[in-house]
C-alpha cells in the first residue's frame, strides 16, 4: 500500500508509524528497547468506524495515543485532514485538538472527582480559552448532557454519584463539547456491564450519524468490533497483521483466525473446539526479523522466520501480512 | 440427591441484604453457570458455598446449603477447613494475587496434597508434576521450580487450577476464572476446565458475566439480578426460550456474528444499587413489559414450562 501521500477520502493517515520505549539502562543492566508500535501504516476513512483489535500488549492503546499526538512517534507521520501533526506548533496543535478528541477506557479516573458534571463539561472551553456567559454555559451544558441521554438534573452531581455507564456518557459528552470531527474511543465499554455496554454502543452509533463523526475504535472484544466497525484492523505485537473489511469477511491470517475462533458465540448450539495456540506471545523486547506470529503459527515456514511479510492487498479492502495465508 | 443444594439463602451484611432467597443445586459431573452483572451477588454466593462469608462480616440469615447431604451452615470452622480445598475447591478471579509471590510454584501445589491427602513430599511432587502436565503446561519440572512472577497470567491461572485439583475435590467453585485473561487464553482455559470436569466427573460452579462463556461451557444456568434469582434453566432453554425478560434482554446485549448495524440496544436504565433496590420485581424499572403488579409485589421463583423463573408475566 502506498500510504505516503494522504488520500482525500481519509481523515487520518498514518505512515510507517513506530514508537519505541526503552527501559533499564542502569549500571548493571544494558538499556533495552521495545517497539510498542512497529511500522504501522493505516487510513481512517471519513465517516467510517475503523476498529483496532488485539490482545494486551499488541500496541493498540499506544497507537491511539500516537494518532492524537498525545505521544510523540519515534518514526513515521500522522496526517490529520492533510496536516502533518509532527510539524504543528503547540498553539497550532491546541487548535487542531478541537477536532480530535478521545474517550477513555476508565470513566472513573477520566473525570476529576472534585468537579461537578457541569464544570467537567465546561473544562474543554476553558482549556481552549473560550469565554462563555453564564447563560451560554448553561445552554451548552444542557445540550451536551441531553445529547448523551442523561437528565439535566445531573448537572450538579459529582462523578461518585453516577454509575459507570452514566460516567462514560459524561466522558463522551465532554469529548463532543468542542464539536470534533474525529473521536478515538479507547476501550470505551471495557469496564461496563454488558447491558450498559450495549447502551453506550447504541449511543455512539446514533451520535456518529447525527454529527457525521469519524471513529477509531480500540478494543479487545472481537465480536463487538465486528459488529460496530466498517473495517477491522488486527494487531499482534505492535504490527498490523490483517485488515478485514465488513463484518463477515473470513480472516486469512492465522492469528486473526485464532482470535476469531477464541470468541465464544452466545449460542450453545454453536460450541467450538478450540485449537490450542502453542507457546506464548513473545517478549516485546525480542527482535524478531520475520513474522511476529511465526513461533506460534501452525503454517510457519523458514521464510516466515526470516522475512517479515508485507501487508498485501487481497482485494475488497482486505489486507493480510502473511507468507502462507489461509484459504 | 444433588451434590450441592442451596435452598433459599439470604445474606445480611450490616443493614444491607445483598442476597435474597437464592436457590440452586449442582449434580456430579455437571457445569452450572451463575451469571449476572456487577452487584448481582455472584461472588457472594460463591463465598456462602465456601463458608467464607464471616470473613467479610456477613451472615446467612435464612436458608440452607447442603453439600453431599451435610448442612454447611453452622458447621464449625475446623470442619469447614477439612472440606475447603479438599472436597470443595475455589478458583478465584485474579491469578496475579492468588499465588504467594515468594514461594516456588511447585511448593504451593505440593502443599495442597501434603495437607489434605497426607502425601509425602516426594509423592506430592510427582502428583503436582502430573497435574501440571495435564494442564498442558510445557516443561513441568521447570515450572515446578519457578516463581510466580516468571509466569504469564494464563500460566498462573493454570497453576491455580492445578492447585484446585490437587486434593481431588468433588466440587470446584470458579469465580470469573478467565475475566482477567486475553481471549485466546480464555478459550484455552475454558476448554481445559470443561475437559477436566468431564473426565473426572467433577461438579463445577462457573461464575461469569460472559454469556459467550456460558453458552460454550455450561449444562444449566442460574441468572442472578440484584441479589435474587431471576431464572434457572437448562442451557438450551435459556438461550432458545428464556423465561425471564432480563435473561432475554441480557442475551440480546451481545453482538452476534453478522448482526444488523443499529440493532444492538442494551437494556435501558441502570443496574440498581443495593442501597435503593426498587420495590416489587427489582427488574421492573428496566422491563418493557412491567405492570402495576410488578411494582407492588416481588414475584416468586416458580416452575414454568421449563426451569424456574421469577416473573409475574413470563410468556411461557
Amino acid at each position: 500500500m502506498d500510504a505516503s501521500v494522504p488520500r482525500d477520502d481519509s481523515l487520518v493517515t498514518m505512515t510507517d508509524l513506530t514508537r519505541e520505549f526503552s527501559s533499564g539502562g542502569s549500571l548493571m543492566k544494558p538499556r533495552r528497547t521495545m517497539r510498542a508500535v512497529n511500522n504501522v501504516s493505516l487510513d481512517v476513512p471519513r465517516g467510517n468506524v475503523t476498529g483496532v483489535v488485539g490482545e494486551s500488549g499488541c500496541g493498540k492503546s499506544t497507537l491511539a495515543r500516537l494518532v492524537l499526538r498525545l505521544l510523540e512517534a519515534t518514526e513515521g507521520t500522522v496526517f490529520f485532514d492533510g496536516k502533518n501533526l509532527a510539524t504543528q506548533s503547540q498553539a497550532e496543535m491546541r487548535k487542531l485538538r478541537r477536532q480530535m478528541q478521545m474517550v477513555f477506557q476508565d470513566p472513573y479516573s477520566a473525570i476529576d472527582p472534585r468537579y461537578t458534571i457541569r464544570r467537567a463539561l465546561l473544562e474543554p472551553f476553558q482549556v481552549q480559552g473560550e469565554a462563555k456567559t453564564a447563560a451560554e454555559a448553561k445552554t451548552t451544558v444542557e445540550e451536551l448532557i441531553s445529547m448523551v441521554g442523561l437528565s439535566t438534573r445531573m448537572m450538579d452531581s459529582f462523578p461518585h454519584q453516577l454509575s459507570g455507564g452514566q460516567k462514560q456518557r459524561v466522558g463522551i459528552a465532554r469529548a463532543l463539547a468542542l464539536r470534533p470531527s474525529f473521536l478515538v474511543l479507547d476501550e470505551p465499554t471495557a469496564s461496563l456491564d454488558v447491558s450498559i455496554q450495549a447502551q453506550i454502543i447504541d449511543l455512539l452509533e446514533a451520535l456518529k450519524e447525527e454529527l457525521g463523526l469519524t471513529y477509531l475504535f480500540i478494543s479487545h472484544d472481537l465480536s463487538l468490533v465486528r459488529y460496530f466497525c466498517d473495517r477491522v484492523v488486527v494487531m499482534y505485537l505492535g504490527r498490523v497483521v490483517e485488515i478485514l473489511s465488513g463484518a463477515e469477511t473470513q480472516p486469512r491470517h492465522h492469528y486473526a483466525h485464532a482470535l476469531l475462533e477464541s470468541n465464544f458465540e452466545p449460542d450453545p448450539t454453536r460450541r467450538k473446539i478450540v485449537t490450542m495456540l502453542g507457546g506464548e506471545i513473545p517478549s516485546p523486547f525480542a527482535k524478531i526479523p520475520g513474522c511476529a506470529f511465526a513461533a506460534r503459527c501452525p503454517a510457519a515456514s523458514d521464510m516466515c522466520k526470516r522475512e517479515r511479510p508485507p501487508l498485501s492487498n487481497l482485494g475488497d479492502g482486505q489486507m493480510v501480512a502473511c507468507h502462507n495465508p489461509m484459504d | 440427591m444433588a451434590l450441592l443444594s442451596v435452598q433459599g439463602i439470604s445474606v445480611a451484611i450490616g443493614a444491607l441484604c445483598p442476597l435474597e432467597g437464592v436457590t440452586f443445586d449442582i449434580d456430579k459431573g455437571e457445569i452450572l453457570g451463575l451469571v449476572g452483572e456487577s452487584g448481582s451477588g455472584k461472588s457472594l454466593t460463591a463465598m456462602c458455598v465456601m463458608g467464607l462469608l464471616p470473613r467479610i462480616g456477613g451472615t446467612i440469615t435464612k436458608g440452607s446449603i447442603a453439600f453431599d447431604g451435610r448442612e454447611l451452615i453452622g458447621l464449625p470452622e475446623i470442619e469447614l477447613r477439612r472440606l475447603r480445598g479438599k472436597r470443595i475447591a475455589l478458583i478465584s478471579q485474579n491469578p496475579m494475587t492468588s499465588l504467594d509471590p515468594i514461594i516456588r510454584i511447585g511448593a504451593q501445589i505440593d502443599q495442597v496434597s501434603i495437607l489434605h491427602l497426607g502425601l509425602s513430599a516426594t509423592t506430592a511432587k510427582a502428583r503436582s508434576l502430573d497435574l501440571i502436565a495435564q494442564l498442558r503446561i510445557p516443561e513441568p519440572e521447570a515450572i515446578h521450580r519457578a516463581y510466580p512472577h516468571q509466569l504469564s497470567g494464563g500460566m498462573k491461572q493454570r497453576i491455580i487450577i492445578a492447585m484446585a485439583l490437587a486434593a481431588d475435590p468433588d466440587l470446584i467453585v470458579a469465580d470469573e476464572p478467565t475475566t482477567a485473561l486475553d481471549v485466546t487464553i480464555q478459550a484455552q482455559i475454558i476448554q481445559i476446565m470443561v475437559e477436566l470436569v468431564r473426565d473426572r466427573g467433577l461438579a463445577l460452579m462457573l461464575i461469569t458475566h460472559d454469556m459467550g462463556v456460558v453458552a460454550q461451557a455450561c449444562d444449566r444456568v442460574v441468572v442472578l439480578y440484584a441479589g435474587r434469582v431471576a431464572e434457572m434453566n437448562g442451557i438450551g432453554e435459556i438461550f432458545a426460550e428464556p423465561k425471564h425478560p432480563y435473561t432475554r434482554e441480557l442475551i440480546r446485549c451481545i453482538p452476534r456474528l453478522g448482526q444488523e448495524p443499529g440493532s444492538l440496544k442494551g437494556i435501558p436504565g441502570v443496574v440498581p444499587s443495593i442501597v435503593d433496590y426498587p420495590d416489587g420485581c427489582r427488574f421492573n424499572p428496566r422491563c418493557s413489559n412491567a405492570q402495576a403488579l410488578c411494582r407492588d409485589e416481588a414475584p416468586a421463583l416458580e416452575p414454568k414450562s421449563s426451569g424456574l423463573a421469577a416473573c409475574h408475566f413470563s410468556e411461557v
